[in-house]
């Protein structure tokens, strides 16, 4: 049933053309690529400083303020694309089980952001030039960042572990 | 030239160390994961630079602030993606060295971190060098809008490598 859904999304016009294209697919990683870059990038400077480790002369609330945007605005792109190359190869994406744990990590480090948002971040406008970060900030930003690094290199064991589309 | 560089390609691919690489499934996507995350590092913070460069992101700070706070990042990563790089390049020789691609990239690296030394710079004689004047403040917006697509050609181009075929 799901396979079937699967499959007429990889059979609709857009999906034909990324695939059969020579460069289509290329480019389009290529925006993804450069879009996970930003997201990555932009969330650890958050997390080094939930750690404590990075940025001390700021406050967190400085920091979220100067990165997020670019976190969610390269997200977005990195979405987009990411779901133009699924569409590709729907069926097969949809087995691999290098995409499989991507999609669950993902979920994890969504509600592992929410949870900051709701319990750790409620004070965070206190946390001042300086002060050391509460153990429970400090263990929002670990999470974080071991979650987005298994991230990349579930995405990059994809690439080994599928078939080209044909 | 040319044929040197194809025995030399040869030769390394034949190495122990390469064979090594090559015979151990994991090796490649490991080195290439840790490489990506060394990008993102230096790529987000080039961007923060110039996000501020061009008075974006936090205007509130002295650019020398700004340019503390993230270009140190920007010089640790590059001595992991030159080791990681360099071990891709052992791994499959020809698939870089012979690739128009890679050389590419390699030009457009050695660009970017002239770009990034000129920001650099002045800023170790006098701090507000990059603030103190409007003409000034000009030509850190210009060399920010020149930056920032350098830096997306580079990560183009190195997903490209893998999809040009080396002569």
């Amino acid at each position: 049933m799901i396979d079937s859904l699967l499959q007429s999304l990889q059979d609709t016009s857009v999906a034909s053309a990324i695939r059969e294209g020579d460069s289509l697919f290329p480019w389009i990683e290529c925006v993804h690529v450069l879009a996970l870059t930003l997201v990555i990038g932009s969330i650890a400077m958050v997390d080094l400083r939930l750690l404590g480790l990075r940025s001390r002369d700021r406050g967190l609330v400085e920091t979220t303020a100067e990165v997020l945007p670019i976190t969610w605005t390269a997200f977005v792109f990195a979405l987009i694309s990411g779901g133009l190359m699924f569409s590709s190869n729907a069926v097969a994406y949809a087995h691999n089980t290098f995409f499989q744990a991507k999609m669950a990590l993902l979920v994890f480090a969504g509600l592992n952001m929410l949870g900051y948002h709701l319990v750790v971040g409620r004070n965070a406008s206190s946390w001042h030039t300086g002060a050391s970060t509460p153990l429970k900030a400090r263990l929002v930003g670990g999470t974080s960042l071991v979650l987005w690094i298994a991230i990349a290199a579930c995405g990059r064991w994809i690439g080994f572990t599928i078939n080209a589309p044909t | 030239m040319l044929r040197s560089l194809d025995a030399f390609c040869d030769r390394l691919s034949q190495s122990a160390v390469s064979q090594a690489i090559q015979t151990t499934e994991w090796v490649i996507p490991a080195v290439q994961t840790v490489h990506i995350l060394a990008v993102a590092a230096v790529v987000s913070s080039i961007l923060l630079v110039n996000l501020r460069f061009i008075g974006v992101r936090a205007r509130n700070q002295p650019i020398a602030t700004v340019m503390a706070r993230y270009l140190p990042i920007v010089w640790y990563g590059l001595p992991i993606l030159l080791a990681t790089g360099t071990t891709l390049i052992i791994a499959e020789p020809s698939r870089s060295l012979q690739n128009p691609v890679f050389i590419l990239k390699m030009a457009l690296v050695l660009l970017a971190a002239g770009v990034t030394l000129a920001y650099q710079i002045p800023l170790k004689r006098d701090d507000r060098f990059w603030d103190c004047s409007s003409s000034r403040r000009r030509l850190a917006r210009l060399i920010a809008c020149l930056s920032m697509p350098l830096w997306a050609a580079i990560v183009f181009a190195g997903r490209w490598i893998a999809y040009v075929q080396s002569h």
